[in-house]
């Protein structure tokens, strides 16, 4: 039996409201699970406590939904995209949707080590037209130092948001709300976070939800 | 009206982990709200991560949601800061499944665990705006009953619930729920409708019988006011046992207790003077081989878990256990299926057992002594001396256990420093065997509860131990079982004077635990928010005494509180046990030899005769 498991898939995914708000690793529990449920060939790791060999691109925080998260899951036996995508229609919970599956050459370094940048759509509520939110965007964008503030352990530190934000924009007003359109860094050299971003815009109080709609890998 | 979920997002971000209050889990069943003839939400009395592992109400749901006629939802108690955020946001207790507040339910059936959680039954029936009191319930819907071991003894929640179900809940719910669709179909009143529940066996409404008091504060007499009340409420109880629940609701949240479950048998035999669950839980009923596979197989098709546990109050006395063990750890190698079992007995079969099922993985064995000195254990009938635990411990050691756990009571009936310093000896003897094979990475854990007389035991007639001469025990064992690999955990002794107090405590009580509760008891079982102040301020605005009631030794004459409600076992030999134990005389394991404990009389008991 291999330990290293020789194949590997790619599973897309949506993590929809339903499952917002569980933490990234109550999810890798429930993807263990339902994977065991839809009787996916599983490798698991050796030793005393065998674990399932499996790695999320990125952790998704609590509350945000997502249609771009990616897993990989290797396995012991091989099995087509389709078939895999066959297996886990009836083992996800309400909340998990399979968007796509792609074999994935099981040598390539890990998925988390690829994911350079991060796009998500942000939902916020603005009374007014939308000059006023393209007017705050472009001054933000138009400097080059945004010292911000965050915690780490415990500790405050400051750090610099601007070269973390790759695109901004308001993308389409909905109802009385608008939603953003933003690209954030993502990564060792720094991961931007929608939260911050709408703070420098002096819209923290408006945020109504945050959706990732894209990793970039 | 549903709670909207634009509604829960204002405070769902701000509180910790919001995903036990959102339900939708794999195997959690959403029924038809509207052509439910019954709605039934099962509540448990403290946080989602502990009730969710409570096999009982599981049972409860998956039995009420198979009848097309009913629904079964679920809802825990919620933690301290969701609770604030409810109150201020106005949102009212609701259940996981359909967000229903409690109130728009038909009945409410609370699991009652264990009497720290009782303030916590109050707690949630205010969150849902429901009067907390019984008789402010004019209205016959919502019926909030209650059930589980807390039931044995009632009477300090009797003024706060309609009814209990006395014993096996599997047994009675769904002639509970008939009953009470045949009463909103008729639209009975209250009255009528109690009257009507009050005839099913094993049922109990309190308010159909009068409790009068002794000059001297003990109970005179319980005696039934209508005449569908019965004299004697009879706990009911399943036999045989119906196959186990396989459709496990499988949490996002990690569980106090997270995997799946399969109860191999209820009862237990053994006989421990201590235990109530021994007493209250008999005759022994256990499932079969066959059976046990089929709902593992089951359980592991249909929930996904990596862990199942195979639980009973005494598990390694399963005829067919080391079968049951080596078929299950052959039969799940990929992926692996971990095996656990609740509890091992102190002999080297048990050590074999655990080989089996632990594997390699070796984390550590739990065994119970109970008791320090050899006197002592016969006290409480625990039939194992030092020899054995040494003997298995060395079993545990040389198969290359590095870590044994010891539990320990304190406070039994007739205890003295001698048999506490008996506890360090026992626990050093221990290490010593260990360090032979582990040398200096010998761990051995002891832990130690304060022993609590309960209802329907033995011991239902003894005293607490005080507080003071508790604490001395504990210095005692906390100055001999600490470095060198040796680890103490305990409790505060002060939580185990309420707990006694409420165990047996009689229907005046309900005062007691109502005002404790208006003045913000609440999660007393859980150390960072027991406050024993609280309850003294309450026990004395009502011109109670705590310790009237947790350390008083009863009298065979005095009428329990309790004794409307037939467990089954008889005073008789529950008393017979009491003088026994007082002599140190044991008494034998009674699938060995049937004891007369009068079961089999009223219950029946296939281990008789
Ligand atoms: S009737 Fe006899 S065999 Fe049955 S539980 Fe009682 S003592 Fe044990």
């Amino acid at each position: 039996m291999s330990q290293t498991g020789r194949y590997r898939l790619r599973i897309t995914f949506a993590k929809e409201e339903a499952l917002k708000y569980i933490s990234h690793l109550d999810l890798a529990r429930t993807w263990e699970r339902a994977l065991r449920r839809a009787r996916v060939p599983l490798a698991y790791s050796g030793g005393f406590n065998p674990r399932p060999k499996m790695a999320f691109a990125a952790a998704l925080p609590v509350g945000y939904t997502s249609v771009a998260e990616m897993l990989d899951v290797f396995l012991e036996d091989r099995l087509t995209p389709a078939e895999m995508t066959r297996r886990l229609a009836d083992a996800l919970p309400a909340g998990l949707r399979v968007m796509a599956v792609a074999e994935v050459e099981p040598r390539l370094p890990a998925l988390q080590s690829q994911v350079r940048a991060a796009e998500y759509s942000v939902r916020v509520a603005w009374p007014g037209d939308g000059t006023e939110l393209e007017a705050r965007i472009a001054a933000l964008l138009a400097e080059t130092d945004l010292p911000c503030e965050r915690m780490r352990k415990g500790r405050r530190y400051t750090y610099n948001l601007r070269p973390l934000i790759e695109g901004l924009r308001v993308e389409a007003r909905e109802g009385a709300d608008y939603r953003l359109w933003m690209k954030l860094r993502y990564g060792s050299e720094g991961t931007g976070r929608p939260e911050d971003v709408l703070g420098a815009l002096g819209l923290a109080d408006a945020l109504v939800n945050i959706q990732r709609i894209a990793l970039c890998v | 009206m549903q709670i909207s979920e634009r509604l829960l997002d204002k405070i769902l971000p701000t509180v910790a982990t919001p995903a036990r209050y959102t339900g939708g889990e794999w195997n959690s069943v959403l029924k038809d709200w509207d052509s439910a003839q019954v709605k039934l939400v099962l509540a448990y009395p403290d946080v989602y991560q502990i009730g969710m592992s409570n096999l009982g109400l599981m049972i409860l749901y998956d039995i009420v949601n198979r009848q097309p006629e009913f629904l079964a939802e679920r809802v825990y108690a919620p933690w301290v800061d969701m609770e604030a955020a409810m109150r201020q946001a106005g949102i009212p207790l609701y259940s996981l499944e359909s967000r229903h507040p409690l109130g728009e339910f038909d009945v409410l059936g609370f699991s009652l665990p264990y009497e720290l959680n009782f303030s916590n039954v109050l707690n949630m029936l205010d969150l849902a705006g429901l009067p907390v009191l019984a008789e402010e319930r004019e209205e016959p819907w919502p019926l909030v009953i209650g059930g589980g071991v807390g039931a044995a003894n009632a009477e300090p929640m009797a003024d706060f619930f309609d009814a209990f179900a006395i014993g096996d809940g599997e047994e009675v719910i769904l002639e509970i729920l008939n009953t009470c669709a045949q009463a909103k179909r008729s639209g009975a009143g209250k009255e009528e409708l109690l009257r009507a529940l009050a005839r099913i066996p094993g049922v109990y409404v309190p308010r159909f019988y009068r409790v009068e008091y002794n000059a001297d504060g003990t109970v005179a007499a319980v005696t039934p006011t209508v005449s569908e009340a019965e004299p004697q409420v009879l706990r009911r109880i399943v036999s045989p046992l119906p196959p186990p629940p396989v459709d496990l609701i499988v949490p996002y949240v990690k569980l106090v207790h997270d995997r799946g479950v399969v109860e191999i048998a209820r009862g237990c035999t053994a006989g421990c003077r201590f235990c109530q669950a021994g007493m209250v839980y008999r005759p022994l009923r256990e499932r079969s081989l066959s059976e046990v596979l089929a709902a593992v197989e089951d359980i592991v098709q249909k929930t996904g878990y990596e862990e199942v546990a195979l639980v009973s109050l005494n598990s390694a006395s399963h005829p067919q256990i080391e079968q049951m063990v080596r078929e299950l750890t052959s039969r799940y190698q990929h992926p692996p299926l971990a095996i656990s079992l609740p509890s091992l007995r102190i002999d080297t079969f048990s050590v074999r057992l655990a080989e089996l099922f632990q594997g390699r993985r070796k984390t550590g064995l739990t065994f119970a002594p109970e008791a320090g000195s050899q006197r002592l254990r016969d006290v409480i009938n625990k039939r194992v001396t030092a020899d054995d635990l040494l003997t298995t411990a060395e079993t545990a050691y040389a198969a290359d256990w590095q870590r044994i756990k010891l539990y320990f009571m304190i406070g039994l009936p007739t205890e003295t420093l001698d048999d506490v310093a008996a506890i360090i000896e026992l626990v050093r003897e221990v290490r010593a065997v260990g360090r032979r094979y582990h040398g200096r990475r010998t761990q051995v854990n002891v832990s130690v509860a304060t022993f609590v007389p309960k209802a329907h035991t033995p011991f239902q007639w003894a005293s607490l131990v005080g507080e003071d001469d508790l604490r001395a025990r504990l210095d005692l064992l906390r100055r001999g079982i600490r470095k060198g690999g040796l680890r103490l955990s305990w409790h505060e002794p002060q939580a185990s004077v309420l707990e006694a107090a409420l165990a047996r405590g009689d229907r005046r009580l309900g005062r007691v635990v109502y005002r404790a509760w208006r003045l913000g008891a609440r999660f007393d079982a859980w150390p960072e928010h027991f406050d024993w102040a609280i309850w003294q301020r309450a026990f004395e605005a009502e011109g109670l005494d705590a310790d009237w009631y947790a350390r008083r030794e009863r009298t065979f004459a005095e009428v329990l509180p309790w004794e409307h409600i037939e467990n089954g076992v008889s005073k008789a030999f529950l008393w017979d046990e009491y003088q026994r134990a007082l002599r140190g005389d044991t008494t034998p394991d009674c699938r060995e030899m049937c004891l007369a404990c009068g079961v089999a009389e009223t219950l029946g008991c296939e281990g008789a005769g």
